[in-house]
């Protein structure tokens, strides 16, 4: 059994910066197929910065919805970031105002998972800074290699592209439906209740807002119960 | 949607989230450790993906339509099922879709 030292540490993040690039060049692909231009997909890339409230900006935009209710999903889906943020300050202990305001910006599920496995304070430092470049950077050349890849697509390459958008939402939600997350039951009746909602709702309101609403009627129906609970 | 109303959702988008983040450096750790908002942050992810894939994969506007995705997102499934690599699900959904265009003419 080896602990786990620098260089596992910084090895760990480049090849999770690597990995991540994917995510990046199909973030850029969905952005473009939403009409947002190279512009816009890399200021997001730069300045939201979590590739699952990008991806549902995107989603509710390219679904023809509202400016409002795509920022309200990205909000949703930003939530995850404050409890990350929660759990990593007594790691990272950002000190004055302009390091806790640069921390901030490189909260998110990669590096929070990095910090909280490194064995140390000092190791959990070093994990959140060099995972936070190493994905930064990939992110974001990778979102602009494939919004300008996307953006060149025509004809069959073009439907190619349609198909790949829906695919990469779904590679997003798979692993939660596996069996070892954490109440995967749940979580599938959850998908497929968001699923049926949002297709039942798509006739009848605002492109987007069904996305908005099958969330919304979800999380109503599955209030905690104290009695579902104990069983 | 305008130019300008692209550039005010990714702005505002970008700022909002940006404010996450930095509230849960910022605020006592109690106000966050709730449990509903364990419960949104548990189930909200799993319910608005897959809101956006049945959207993404079978409506245009306001109508629900069947198309070449539908076969893309079918391959995306099976490739998913044999735990097959980001990369390979988003290459055989593609070239799914794309086989599925060709066909339907």
């Amino acid at each position: 059994m080896s602990a786990p030292t620098r260089s596992t540490v910084l090895r760990d993040a480049i090849g999770l910066g690597l990995a991540v690039g994917l995510y990046g060049a199909a973030f850029g692909a969905a952005a473009d197929a939403a009409g947002l231009d190279v512009w816009q997909a890399m200021t997001l890339s730069a300045l939201m910065f979590t590739g699952a409230s990008q991806f549902a900006l995107v989603g509710v935009l390219g679904a023809g919805g509202s400016a409002l209710a795509a920022v309200g999903s990205a909000l949703l889906l930003g939530t995850r970031n404050t409890v990350y943020g929660v759990r990593l300050v007594p790691l990272l202990r950002p000190r004055g105002v302009l390091r806790r305001l640069g921390t901030a910006h490189w909260v998110i599920d990669e590096t929070t998972a990095l910090s909280i496995a490194a064995p140390d304070r000092g190791l959990a430092r070093l994990a959140f800074l060099a995972g936070g470049a190493s994905i930064f950077l990939m992110w974001n050349a990778t979102t602009a290699i494939g919004a300008l890849g996307a953006a060149a697509l025509t004809g069959p390459a073009l439907a190619a592209l349609d198909a790949v958008v829906p695919a990469a939402f779904l590679a997003l939600l798979w692993p939660r439906l596996r069996a070892g997350f954490p109440e995967a039951g749940v979580q599938l009746r959850v998908a497929v209740g968001g699923a049926v909602v949002a297709l039942a709702l798509t006739p009848f309101v605002p492109a987007g807002v069904q996305v908005i609403a099958a969330v919304v009627a979800v999380a109503l129906a599955g209030r905690p119960k104290p009695r579902a609970a104990a069983r | 949607m305008s130019g300008t109303g692209l550039w005010a959702a990714v702005l505002a988008g970008s700022i909002g989230c940006y404010l996450l983040k930095l509230a849960g450096l910022s605020v006592p750790a109690a106000w966050v450790e709730q449990p509903w908002v364990a419960r949104i942050v548990d189930f909200v992810p799993a319910a608005l993906l897959a809101a956006l894939v049945a959207v993404q994969a079978f409506t245009s506007g306001q109508e629900l339509v069947v198309d070449g995705r539908l076969a893309g997102l079918a391959v995306a499934a099976l490739a998913l099922a044999l735990r097959a690599p980001f990369i390979v699900v988003l290459l055989a959904a593609g070239a799914a879709g794309a086989l599925a265009h060709v066909v339907a003419g």
